[in-house]
């Protein structure tokens, strides 16, 4: 009884500053708003998309790309705010309480997946209603489970670096380690069938390419390169590996 | 029954070491006070009782539970007010106090009502709905203290309580402090800047310096201890050597034109000591209080003003989110 309530108080606080933050949500849409308006207009006009992808445009099909993206930016960002918590004492009240580090670690990893899944919920409509994403049941209920996977397992890899962190200074280099590489590399803005062998082989490194992969194969109909059960199997195994890296660095954070 | 025992308790932090060999035994209903300079370890010691910091050395036993081997039951057993701001700014007071009672297994039951007592207690019912970053320091800070009694621990520990507090405020809370230990039986461990705070407050002291305890007592005990009353004189040339023969005179200490005394009785030999001394341009006579008590251990005055600490510049550059 103790934990669940201690689990709820947690993902209540995130969800309670989440919606008083309109502003931040705001903003964090409008950067994948500018990818596929700009760069999906602008890239699109001059190339046409080959190999079995001829009737996509590119537009839709960077798309799944840009849902993966919202939830690597957000998710990896809620993480590493626990340093924030650390500045205060906020960190250590928590701390205090009679709580499993497992608890809160969890209760955390629930808050930080229900802001990201708002946000890819806005994307998701305004995708469907601008941008003329043909969403269906099927492949709504494929996407959200997609997303889970990648926000659990992006959330828990940024409180792992963030309990481990001691000072916000380190932030940007995170961006440049490893929110880009994350993300240029995971196929999100190019077909991953047809790649040179060296690209190929840091593409199917990067656990973010299942996701891209099972994405556009359930939204959009284009066929999966590593296959839908090899994409699930890659990310459910992801995702079980950072909940045990995040609980482990929980378990032995500092403040 | 002591509900708090420590037995050669250390905090190192590489070379420094924050408390060094700390014995402690504090009674179950008792106020304990924990006094000295900044950075003399009283966070630090707190923090490891609470089970926050591992000690390096030496064991702690809380409420019958090893920090060590059981932090889980000592946290059970525990509340603690942080010295620094611990809230977060984009909830609101009764929010905060929400969240705590969740996290701190309060009976969900009648969780409304308590609410309600303690932010009666504090006199924040008017600003509970406020986000907290529109708080001044001295509203946060008693939120913060109701949010610690909110779910009765038996072991509270208060870093600090009254930092920024107006008078008003802090006496209300001393007798509340009070009546908590008195009637609940809660066991109390403040630290404090404030000498006249500990002197009223605390059943006992400690005062630490450089992570030793170099005293530890009643308050009246420690003040007796000093052997006398404070004299001070102005004067230009005093006869210390005449002084030195007066058994009833304890200790002389001169800076500048000023000597200070501590004197036997001083009422019955003041005139004695005025005769033998020389001219004198002003004498002040007084009991002896807790800031000679620490001046005498630590040969250093503690500050008494509120402005130490660093709390409110600490809140300014916080900013949580
Ligand atoms: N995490 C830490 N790492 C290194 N040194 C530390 C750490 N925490 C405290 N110290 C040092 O330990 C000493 C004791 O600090 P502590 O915070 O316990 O003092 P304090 O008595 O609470 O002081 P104050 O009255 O200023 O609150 C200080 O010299 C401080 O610099
Ligand atoms: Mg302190």
């Amino acid at each position: 009884m103790g934990e669940l309530n201690g689990l709820y108080a947690l993902w209540y606080r995130e969800f309670k500053v989440f919606l008083r933050e309109r502003s931040r949500i705001i903003s964090s849409l409008i950067q994948p708003i500018m990818w596929l308006v700009i760069f999906g207009t602008g890239l699109g006009a001059s190339i046409s998309l080959g190999g079995g992808l001829s009737g996509i445009n590119y537009q839709a099909f960077i798309y799944p790309g840009i849902l993966c993206m919202i939830v690597l930016f957000s998710s990896l960002f809620f993480g590493l705010y626990i340093i924030m918590d650390k500045r205060v004492d906020f960190l250590k009240e928590v701390l205090v309480a009679p709580l499993g580090r497992t608890t809160i670690f969890f209760g955390k990893v629930l808050g930080g997946a229900t802001d990201g899944l708002i946000q890819v919920a806005l994307l998701i409509a305004l995708g469907a209603a601008f941008f003329s994403i043909p969403f269906t049941a099927y492949s709504l209920v494929m996407t959200i489970i997609v997303v889970m996977l990648l926000l659990i397992s992006i959330v828990s890899l940024g409180l792992a670096i963030g309990a481990l962190m001691s000072s916000p200074e380190g932030f940007g280099l995170i961006t440049g380690f490893v929110i880009f590489p994350l993300f240029f590399l995971s196929g999100a803005l190019f077909p991953t069938k047809s790649l040179p062998a060296w690209l190929g082989t840091f593409v199917a490194l990067n656990p973010v390419s299942y996701a891209v992969d099972a994405l556009r194969n359930v939204i959009l109909g284009v066929s999966s390169t590593y296959g839908l059960a090899m994409d699930f199997a890659v990310l459910f195994g992801f995702a079980l590996i950072m909940i045990i890296v995040g609980t482990w660095a929980f378990r032995r954070m500092k403040f | 029954m002591a509900v708090i025992v420590t037995r050669n308790l250390t905090k190192r932090f590489g070379n420094l070491t924050a408390v060094n060999k700390l014995n402690l035994e504090i009674e179950e209903g008792e106020i304990f006070g924990l006094l000295g300079p900044n950075g003399a370890g009283k966070t630090t010691t707190l923090s490891m009782l609470a089970t926050l910091l591992p000690p390096s050395d030496g064991d702690a036993i809380v409420n019958g539970f090893d920090v060590r081997k059981h932090a889980s039951q000592v946290r059970h057993s525990i509340g603690f007010v942080f010295q620094d701001p611990s809230s977060d700014d984009l909830l609101t007071g009764r929010e905060n106090l929400y969240l705590h009672a969740l996290m701190y297994g309060v009976n969900m039951r009648n969780v409304n009502e308590k609410m309600d007592s303690v932010l009666r207690l504090v006199d924040l019912l008017d600003k509970q709905h406020v986000r907290m970053k529109y708080y001044s320091g001295g509203m946060r800070r008693r939120l913060e203290l109701a949010r610690g009694l909110l779910h009765e621990p038996k072991i509270l520990f208060l870093d600090e309580p009254t930092l920024g507090l107006d008078p008003q405020t802090r006496e209300h809370l001393w007798s509340y402090i009070k009546k908590l230990s008195a009637e609940k039986k809660v066991t109390i461990i403040v630290t404090t800047h404030y000498m006249e705070e500990a002197d009223l407050l605390c059943d006992r002291l400690a005062i630490i310096d450089h992570g030793r305890v170099v005293a530890m007592d009643t308050p009246a005990r420690l003040k007796k201890q000093l052997g006398g009353d404070q004299v001070k004189l102005k004067i230009r040339k005093p006869n210390i050597a005449a002084l030195r023969k007066l058994k009833y005179v304890k200790n002389i200490k001169r800076r500048g034109d000023m000597l200070t005394l501590t004197v036997n009785e001083s009422a019955l030999h003041l005139q004695e000591i005025l005769k033998r001394v020389g001219p004198v341009e002003s004498v002040e006579s007084r009991s002896p209080t807790l800031n000679d008590v620490f001046l005498h251990y630590t040969g250093k005055e503690i500050r008494e003003s509120g402005e130490e600490g660093g709390y409110f510049e600490r809140m300014l550059h916080s900013g949580n989110r």
